[in-house]
């Protein structure tokens, strides 16, 4: 007979495997279906017919839906590498500083992400019909309104990120470069930067997925010429849901996933690499 | 320039140096020169001041009053990055993203120093601190005592005019700890550069130091090489911070030349010290009287006129290479502190619990303090 089970086995209690099984299919029975789907010889996508590539083939042959893509990429790049210098500066000043009402500037900075994405979509449309921002711009300047608007829901996250980070340091590696000849300048470059690296990659992976499947805000943003790959495969759908909108999500999927992964296991490292140092 | 040349002019003058942050002063009105070729030691309690003071000379704090004079310069002013210091931080602070090399290097790197001449110098800084070798490690797989001979070379390499150490010892452990004492001797000699060190550990700066200075409460008590200062202290600060001491206040019956009377409610004789201080008559005085320098007896004394006190031993603490009797002289009277030394294996102690006593001490043997 197996062991009786201990007051700590979780695990091996009936009901909690049971439980655990309920939220795992909840969470990804939609999401495996999906990718599943996406392999299916139908036009209609409602019954498996059997196995193909087809509409992959398909999705990278529609221009539109390329074109979108490209734009997803461009703002999310465009965002990314803003919200990081932004985010880090603004961690920096944090940090650093003592001024009157830091800790309301601070909260403040946390706001975005915090307030609900339909309010921040209404707001960036009000915005910039007020202001008058032009929407007839070239590419790739015809995106900065999206890009604006993505900066300011993603930095707030590099921020937070990086800030944790500098709770960590060692303020004695800083003055100890100015004690051996280092400017201001030569100490943020070459103490404080390489401190904060790891923060800085995971904050700019993690603005750069809520940039690249950002629907809300986009869409309020977004003129007819400026249609970003969510908002492509929300007007997809809007006339059918074939297998080609299938895979056009899971290579967004595939996308999201890799990159938090790789953010995820970076911020992991750099917790190894800290710990090492201690010990 | 030429005056700087002088070989007798002190390294650093402090005059009149203070730190206030505001109405607390961390370092209160603080005159000390230091001399060319010394190892230094500023020496206090936690919250004394010294680490700051050590902080101002490096030039990472700056001070609200007085100056600093480095090799003659004013520095007061100058930023940290172009005083001619270096410092050993008490976290070591080696920088965790760069080789052992690299860390070396990089005080002579941000000064354009010819590559070259970097790595040639950076190499022999490691050799001095014994870890040539070591240069493509990075700082997580070294030991801490390797991690501060990093922070050494690094700081040694730049050739300051004055190195500055920051409780350097603190973070290692006791056996490491003596055997670093004599090499940061050893290289202080070898490199013939000004050491500062600031420490809490008495030991540490009497084993190491040349001359210490005693802080407390922002405040430089007394500058003295560290026989004098455990002999002839000045304060009853000092004397009570240094070793250990059994402080008996009296009454300044009379002070003439060479000797100092007192009586004190404790000592039914009067107590003669000869001493070269004089004190007002009349005054509140301290006999300070070093546990060791106590004789202890079943019999009275030959010369029972003076210097001696009856009493019952309390307490026995044995530390080994000693004892320590606790011997109680009056009812509200600390208990006053007798060392004897364990040079027999064989014999037992020589008083037990309870026992009457007699102790005495020659007026060559103890120091009277005005505060």
């Amino acid at each position: 007979m197996a062991a009786p089970v201990g007051p700590l086995d979780y695990s091996r209690r009936l009901w909690v495997r049971l439980m655990l099984l309920v939220v795992f299919v909840f969470l990804y029975a939609p999401i495996a279906t999906l990718i599943a789907f996406s392999f299916n010889d139908s036009r209609r996508n409602i019954v498996w017919q059997g196995f193909t590539l087809d509409y992959y083939g398909r999705a990278f042959r529609n221009a539109d839906l390329i074109e979108a893509f490209a734009n997803s990429l461009t703002i999310a790049l465009f965002a990314t590498a803003i919200s990081v210098v932004l985010g880090a500066l603004a961690a920096v000043l944090l940090w650093r500083f003592r001024f009157p009402a830091r800790a309301g500037y601070e909260g403040a900075i946390a706001l975005p992400i915090v307030i609900p994405e339909i309010c921040m979509g209404v707001a960036m449309l009000v915005f910039f019909s007020r202001v008058g921002w032009p929407a007839d711009l070239p590419w790739p300047f015809n995106l900065s309104a999206i890009t604006i608007a993505h900066v300011s829901f993603c930095f707030p996250f590099v921020a937070v990120v990086v800030r944790a980070r500098l709770e960590g340091f060692n303020r004695e590696l800083a003055e100890a470069a100015q004690d051996l000849g280092a400017t201001e300048w030569q100490v943020f470059r070459d103490v404080m930067i390489p401190f904060m690296r790891p923060g800085l990659l995971a904050g700019g992976m993690l603005a750069f997925t809520l940039s690249l499947d950002d629907f809300v805000i986009t869409f309020f943003t977004s003129g007819p010429n400026t249609v970003t790959f969510p908002v492509k495969v929300y007007s997809m759908v809007r006339f059918s849901v074939t297998p080609e909108v299938n895979a056009a999500s899971t290579i967004l999927i595939v996308v999201t996933v890799v990159m938090t992964a790789a953010a995820l296991w970076m911020q992991h490292r750099a917790g190894l690499k800290a710990e090492g140092a201690a010990g | 320039m030429t005056e700087n040349r002088e070989p007798d002019r002190p390294i650093i003058e402090i005059a009149g140096l203070s730190k206030r942050y505001g109405p607390i002063a961390a370092v209160d009105s603080v005159d000390l020169t230091i001399r060319r070729g010394e190892f230094f030691a500023l020496l206090g309690p936690s919250g004394c001041g010294k680490t700051t003071l050590l902080r101002m000379l490096a030039g990472l704090e700056l001070p609200t009053e007085g100056t600093i004079r480095i090799d003659g310069q004013d520095v007061s002013m100058v930023p940290a990055n172009r005083r001619p210091v270096n410092m050993v931080f008490q976290s070591y602070a080696v920088f965790p993203h760069m080789t052992v090399l690299e860390n070396v290097a990089y005080g002579l790197k941000v000064d354009g120093v010819p590559k070259a001449e970097v790595r040639q110098r950076s190499e022999e800084a490691l050799e001095l601190v014994k870890l040539g070798g070591y240069g493509a490690r990075r700082p997580d797989q070294l030991s801490g005592g390797q991690r501060q001979r990093v922070a050494l070379a690094r700081a040694l390499v730049k050739r300051p005019k004055v190195l500055l150490l920051d409780e350097p010892l603190s973070a290692l452990d006791a056996k490491l700890r003596e055997q670093m004492r004599f090499e940061l001797v050893n290289l202080q000699e070898s490199v013939g550069i000004t050491f500062v060190i600031v420490t809490h550990d008495q030991d540490e700066a009497l084993s190491m130091a040349d001359r210490i200075a005693v802080m407390n409460a922002g405040r430089v008590q007394q500058t003295a090489p560290p026989a004098e200062l455990y002999e002839f202290p000045r304060t009853t600060f000092v004397a009570d911070f240094i070793g250990s001491v059994n402080l008996i206040e009296g009454r300044v019956e009379a002070s003439d030349p060479g000797r100092v009377t007192l009586s004190a409610r404790a000592v039914p004789v009067p107590i003669e010290i000869e001493q070269d201080a004089g004190l007002p008559v009349g005054t509140t005085g301290w006999l300070a009287l070093r546990p060791e320098k106590v004789d202890i007896a079943k019999q009275p004394p030959a010369d029972a006129a003076r210097n001696t006190v009856a009493g019952t031993v309390e307490e026995i603490t044995y530390l080994g290479d000693a004892s320590v009797f606790h011997v109680r002289v009056g009812a509200d009277h600390p208990l006053v502190k007798v060392t004897i030394a364990n040079v027999d294996r064989v014999t037992g102690r020589p008083f037990t619990w309870g026992d009457q006593v007699h102790l005495s001490w020659t007026p060559t043997c103890g120091t009277v303090l005005a505060q």
